[in-house]
């Protein structure tokens, strides 16, 4: 193993235990696991990025910054159909103006048509690394970011009715852990039947109609806990059943993208960019399903899902279906975000009556 | 049959493409009015209030022609010169047919998408289908008005490298979206105040758009937009000719909030004002800033000579 490199990924919800199985298995190099994101980790962010750049690019610039510090040396940036093409190269200039030393692997100069192009970006991770190992490590790596998705949708929708509370959520942390020390595909596979009987056999108490309530909302934001103030935690201890398709599994692994444009085409004809289709075809989707309400959360400025909101407004009408929505920032106050969700419970239970 | 265009996004992009392209085939059309204040309020009603300055403007004049026409102009554009567009250019026929579902709107439009090569043409010619009209009709109407939408283009760029050559006023390179300098209420009032302070303003906009973005990559390899690697061109190739460079952006272009940066920070030698607009009718503070950056301007060509 090559100690000098130490590689980092933005934080991103419970992802990076997977990346660190590709980076330390597949590419030979030492993994970050970046530090859970706080106050200071935005604060850093916003101080040191332009004004009205979406919020991901300040939590991102925030994330990379903690990990240069902690000694990280070559970090990395993937690409999307949005603003995030432009996410890496920013970032790489605003880092190099701060006088950090670093390799930078930015996936949005990737021609993807040329694999000598393939090839030689990843190298900018670790020169001497070998492709198979590479590709022998991305099976695994795919199937935890899919084991992960699926107790996270199972923990969403049943970990408001639990017995004994945290049970669900000890075990989660303790799967996590145990990954951080897997470096076979068998000892992986061991982990995941143990854990997921564990997850199962967890008792849950839960009434035969309970409110139940779908997450809609940008790529980042609906994923990564804290930029959207922990609503999910919050709505489960509300004791609400949380349901939420957008995550890697769905959107890349096992693309729905045909099957969300004909949802979706209903009110959008055309592909209205980014991950806007999935927000509209999702909410469609738990409209006709006949779940209590659903909320909207997006970043500031998010183009896509502000076209979408307006799309939105209409399933809400439609289908008379109660829509919050949300929308973050790197200063929204936590109490104003608490009272909001506390009066659309309520108003979702005196629904439901 | 009517046909309305409005006067806002990319018709100031394509305008004689579009109005050929109808002369040609003998459809009437009407163009909304310059942009106003009523035209800003209406449109404000309709976007939710994250939303850009340039779509309230848009929807504004959506709603001042929903009910003068039969058909309401409003293509899709994804690609533009090999880059993509911003993504409100593909949610275009999507916002308003969902802003404007009660009013019954009907809405023409050609489709401009993916990476096959006669792309425009093929959207026109889907378009031309959609109307009942001949191939062959089209394709003559859609050439003529290609043709006079390059010429114009050119005579545009052209006049503004002569003024690069041959003025000795201070010049100031606007680095401003078409749908924004050529707009009544957001550019036009800065180019006036410009030109009152005796500064010739070049519009980055109107200058060669294939050689500029070509120049571009030499500047940033991954700026996914077509029209901000316009701009970004543009700036790399004169920046030597002119004085100094005025960023006009309203609030809050997505694109331009991350190329902006990127520009002040590729660019440091080169004076740079910032300039965002709001849909606020105040222009002092403008007027004020503008005031100084030239006075800056001015000490600094005259420190020159001396």
């Amino acid at each position: 193993m090559n100690n000098e490199i130490l590689a980092c990924f933005p934080q991103w919800g419970s992802y990076s235990c997977a990346f660190r199985y590709l980076f330390e298995n597949g590419f030979g190099v030492k993994y970050l696991t970046p530090p859970p994101i706080t106050k200071n980790t935005i604060d850093l962010g916003s101080k040191n990025s332009p004004d009205y750049v979406c919020t991901p690019f300040k939590y991102c610039l925030g994330c990379h910054i903690e990990a240069l510090n902690n000694g990280a040396n070559c970090l990395m940036q993937i690409y999307g159909s949005c603003r995030l093409n432009y996410y890496g190269e920013l970032e790489e200039k605003i880092l190099k103006d701060m006088g950090y030393n670093f390799n930078f692997f930015n996936m949005a100069e990737i021609n993807f048509k040329s694999p000598k192009s393939i090839m030689n970006h990843l190298k900018i991770v670790n020169p001497n690394m070998s492709i198979l190992k590479v590709a022998s490590a991305l099976p695994t790596t795919i199937g935890i970011i899919k084991t992960i998705d699926k107790m996270e949708d199972y923990i969403r929708k049943n970990v408001g009715f639990e017995v004994n509370k945290n049970e669900m959520e000890n075990i989660f942390n303790e799967f996590k852990q145990k990954l951080d020390k897997t470096y076979s595909h068998k000892e992986y596979k061991k982990l995941k039947k143990e854990y997921l009987k564990k997850l199962y056999s967890v008792k849950i108490d839960k009434p035969k109609r309970p409110i139940r309530v779908g997450f809609v909302g940008d790529y980042y934001t609906v994923q990564e806990p804290f930029s959207n103030y922990f609503i999910e935690k919050e709505l489960e201890n509300m004791g609400i059943e949380v349901h939420r398709e957008m995550n890697l599994t769905n959107t890349i692994i096992n693309s729905k993208y045909k099957k969300v444009r004909k949802i979706s085409k209903k009110y959008a004809k055309f592909n209205i960019g980014a991950t806007a289709n999935y927000t509209v075809a999702e909410a469609l989707k738990y409209a006709k399903n006949g779940l209590d309400g659903i909320i909207h959360v997006k970043c500031f400025g998010c183009t896509p899902e502000i076209n979408a909101q307006t799309i939105l407004q209409n399933i809400s009408k439609d289908h008379k279906v109660p829509i919050l929505y949300f929308s973050f920032d790197s200063q929204t106050s936590e109490t104003g975000v608490k009272t909001r969700l506390e009066a659309f419970y309520d108003m979702l239970k005196a629904k439901k009556k | 049959m009517k046909i309305g265009i409005p006067r806002a996004l990319l018709y100031y992009k394509n305008e004689k493409l579009w109005t050929k392209f109808f002369d040609e085939l003998g459809i009437d059309y009407i163009i909304s009015p310059e942009t106003n204040k009523e035209i800003i309020d209406n449109g404000s009603k309709y976007a939710i209030d994250e939303t850009c300055l340039p779509i309230k403007i848009f929807l504004g004049h959506i709603d001042y022609l929903k009910d003068k026409c039969d058909y309401i102009f409003i293509p899709r554009i994804e690609y533009a010169l090999n880059s993509e567009t911003c993504l409100n250019f593909r949610a275009q026929y999507d916002l308003v047919k969902n802003t404007f579902r009660n009013y019954n709107l009907k809405i023409l439009f050609y489709n401009d998408y993916g990476h096959k090569k006669p792309r425009e043409f093929r959207a026109f010619y889907k378009l031309c289908k959609y109307l009942k009209i001949k191939k062959s009709l089209g394709k003559y109407a859609y050439r003529i008005a290609k043709q006079t939408q390059f010429y114009y283009e050119m005579f545009r760029s052209e006049t503004q490298e002569n003024v690069i050559k041959n003025s000795k006023k201070i010049k100031v390179l606007v680095l401003a979206h078409a749908y924004n300098v050529g707009d009544k209420y957001v550019g036009e009032p800065i180019l006036n105040m410009l030109k009152k302070l005796d500064v010739e303003p070049i519009i980055a906009e109107y200058l060669d758009a294939k050689k500029c973005i070509k120049t571009s990559f030499k500047v940033t390899k991954t700026l996914p937009w077509a029209y901000n690697r316009h701009l970004v061109g543009a700036l790399e190739l004169y920046k030597d000719l002119v004085d100094g460079v005025i960023l006009v952006t309203t609030y809050p272009c997505g694109p331009d909030s991350m190329c902006n940066e990127m520009i002040i920070r590729q660019y440091r030698d080169v004076p740079i004002l910032s300039l965002t607009i709001d849909a606020q009718d105040a222009t002092a503070g403008i007027e004020t800033r503008l005031e100084s950056f030239v006075d800056i301007l001015n000490f600094k060509r005259n420190g020159r000579n001396e």
